[in-house]
């Protein structure tokens, strides 16, 4: 009850905050520069020179203080040792670079890369093309899209129920050693299976993912032009030639899209593994990697930073090409 | 012509084929944590959840009586009793390990020279000699037995009761709501900055808005962390509502501004041609018309802060009075992974939040998420 109250108060505190701030400083501004009497017009100019800067005042404040700052900061830190007291310059990389966990890591997260976008695209190209088809469709489309809204833990629950593993003969409790089973395979503890447990890891991903990369990319399905497809038709074009020489080259651009939106979260997946293996049996990734650093045993601040740099570097590609695509599309 | 029709209807088919298997595959695991919740622990650990609709199947066995129990009948020693306990039925027995489901119900095996074992389909055993029985131990009989459906809310009752669950459903409720409330409003002031007033700098904002966008939040907890402890904020809600407050921004801010840069733009102008000021436009044309991006923002945020377990982690820490519901299961899978029915039902209650809110605002998710990437091509 009291964190009921306290919830409830801070809303209306920061509500207030927001509201006062915006009102207060608008009303300031409107009192010194009035826009009337003899300097009229230059008071409306200069108010007009102020006024957005009190608009964006406190999402420069906060962008500035969460996200900026931050990174500058990580970067500095990262030159330093484990508490910060030394300088230490790039050690942190160089122990990065001959460090097994970190090279696995990395070769993970590159597997993710691959994996994880390629085939939330595919299962969402597919999912979009069969759904906009058919009569139950947005049923069909609903339930797809579904875990979207399911935490990663959630997730990891849900697929542990799927993953479970009983010995040889007893009754699996588990689906996909049970349809093993029932095949006359071997059960198999499937998340220290070396090297699979990957994929094993990236199927929930995927499962989360696709309804994402289908919602998008059946709009963009829905917005390429009639004629195109039944010019095709009339050509004689086969349905697959119609979807893959027609359809799919119209929608490239939404593609992308989907594929570097998906390749962000893949970077920096941390609660699938952190949940189903913590990074053990060799499925390290990297934002683990650095949450171990961090927070396990004694911190060590240095090597977490240059972890999160490294993450930081690898996004880096894909901030670039988002404000570039964003800049000619304004123009 | 026939046979374009009958082909036009097989593909069809092949669709509607297509597309089922695919829903069900991407149903079937929800269901099952679904389906786990509802069942008592031994049935999770005996027997899939797929199998729960059929009733489970179970192997055990059991000792007959001994030298003890024989009683005279008709000329033969006899030793009686039943196989079976509560509803279950059976299926098959044995009488060796090897083979456990040798026998069908009511067949009569001779188990001994000269001595007839019989498990009728009720359970009931019967075992004759012609000689009197000498064992100080009992005969095994080895029962596959099965138990009709059954389910069961109780787990709800007992998570709901005691576990810390309640206490983590409203620590995630003070968490998600003011940081999906304030981060609104900052954003939109900021939005319609950005998108209608004139300004030197505003491409450059806007370009630093998408690029933030990505920065990886990995980026800014140890200094955040830092920069808490030094403001005095430590571990608490006021850290985690502005770290969330932070991250949730840029999205908002893009959304938002897409969003109001396709408003009219008469209205705004007939508005500034009237002398409304900038803060009576924002306040009765723009925010009343953007109300679709709010809510696609409002959703996001929302699923994204109650979803979120790092940053929970990270900037509020771990005591069982701070633990939200992510944080919880998570323990739960760790130091309790053999409670299935407590993490299922757990996660069950965890999910069934978002997923509501999912099916009652699907469209403006829907919308939010086309505003926020279809333009991207």
């Amino acid at each position: 009850m009291e964190l009921l109250w306290l919830a409830v108060s801070t809303i209306a505190i920061g509500v207030f905050g927001c509201v006062a701030w915006f009102w207060g400083s608008n009303w300031l501004l409107d009192r010194i520069y009035p826009a009337k009497g003899e300097n009229a017009g230059d008071n409306i100019r200069r108010a007009g020179q102020i006024r957005p800067w009190l608009f964006l005042g406190p999402a420069i404040l906060f962008l500035g203080m969460y996200l900026v700052y931050p990174v500058f900061d990580s970067l500095w830190r990262s030159l330093f040792n484990s508490d910060g007291s030394q300088f230490v310059g790039v050690d942190n990389y160089v122990w990065l670079v001959g460090d097994d966990k970190f090279r696995e890591s990395m070769l993970n997260n590159m597997l993710w890369l691959l994996v994880v976008p390629a085939l939330s695209t595919l299962f969402g190209l597919l999912a979009a093309q069969l759904t906009d088809r058919i009569k139950w469709g947005n049923i069909g489309k609903s339930l797809i899209f579904m875990p979207m809204a399911i935490s990663f833990v959630g997730a990891g629950v849900i697929w542990k129920f799927i993953y479970e593993y009983r010995a040889s003969g007893e009754t699996q409790i588990g689906l996909l050693n049970w349809i093993v089973t029932q095949f006359g395979g071997e059960p198999q503890i499937w998340l220290t299976l070396p090297g699979w447990n990957n994929f094993f890891l990236m199927m929930v991903l995927v499962w989360i993912q696709t309804g994402f990369a289908m919602v998008i990319l059946s709009a963009a399905l829905r917005g390429i032009p009639e004629e195109t497809i039944e010019a095709a038709v009339l050509d004689g074009a086969s349905p697959l030639q119609v979807f893959f020489k027609i359809k799919v080259p119209q929608i490239m651009g939404t593609i992308a899209v989907v594929w570097t939106t998906i390749t962000i979260v893949v970077l920096k997946v941390f609660d699938i593994v952190f949940v189903m293996t913590n990074g053990q049996w060799g499925t390290q990734v990297l934002a683990n990697l650095m949450y171990d650093w961090m927070f396990r045993g004694t911190p060590d601040y240095g090597r977490g930073s240059a972890i999160a740099i490294v993450l930081m570097i690898l996004v880096t590609p894909i901030m670039v090409w988002n404000i570039w695509n964003a800049r000619k599309e304004a123009r | 012509m026939e046979g374009m029709a009958g082909q036009k209807s097989s593909l069809a088919w092949a669709v509607n084929l297509a597309a089922f298997l695919l829903v069900l595959l991407w149903t079937i695991p929800t269901l099952g944590l679904f389906v786990s919740s509802f069942r008592d622990r031994d049935q999770i650990a005996t027997s899939g959840w797929w199998q729960s609709f059929s009733g489970s199947v179970q192997t055990g066995f059991v000792r007959s009586g001994t030298t003890d129990d024989q009683i005279q009948r008709d000329g033969l020693y006899v030793i009686e009793g039943s196989a079976l306990e509560g509803t279950q039925e059976l299926v098959s027995w044995g009488t060796n390990a090897r083979a456990p489901d040798a026998n069908a119900p009511g067949d009569t095996v001779e188990i001994d020279p000269g001595v007839n074992l019989t498990v009728a389909e009720d359970g009931s055993y019967l075992m004759t000699s012609a000689q009197p029985f000498e064992m100080r131990r009992g005969e095994r009989i080895f029962t596959t037995t099965k138990s009709p459906p059954s389910f069961t809310t109780d787990n709800y009752a007992r998570v709901m009761t005691a576990g810390g669950l309640g206490r983590a459903f409203m620590n995630t409720m003070t968490v998600t709501i003011p940081a999906t409330v304030i981060p609104i409003l900052i954003a939109a002031f900021a939005a319609y900055a950005l998108a209608w007033m004139q300004f030197p700098g505003r491409a450059v904002l806007t370009a630093c808005v998408v690029g933030l966008l990505v920065v990886p939040l990995q980026v800014a907890l140890i200094p955040l962390l830092r920069l808490h402890n030094d403001l005095g904020i430590g571990k608490g809600y006021l850290g985690i509502w502005l770290a969330h407050t932070g991250f949730g921004l840029p999205l908002a801010v893009y959304l938002l501004r897409n969003y109001m840069v396709g408003l009219p733009r008469e209205v705004i102008e007939s508005a500034r041609v009237d002398g409304a000021t900038e803060f009576q436009i924002f306040r009765r044309i723009i925010l009343p018309l953007s109300f679709p991006a709010l809510a696609s923002f409002a959703i996001f945020q929302f699923l994204w802060v109650w979803n979120d377990l790092l940053v929970a982690t990270v900037f509020l820490g771990n005591t069982r009075e701070q633990l939200v519901m992510t944080g919880l299961l998570r323990e739960l899978m760790g130091s309790r992974g053999g409670e299935w029915e407590i993490l299922a039902t757990s996660a069950f209650i965890s999910i069934a939040v978002p997923l509501v809110v999912f099916f009652a605002m699907q469209k403006y998710l829907v919308r939010g998420l086309l505003a926020g990437s279809v333009k991207g091509g």
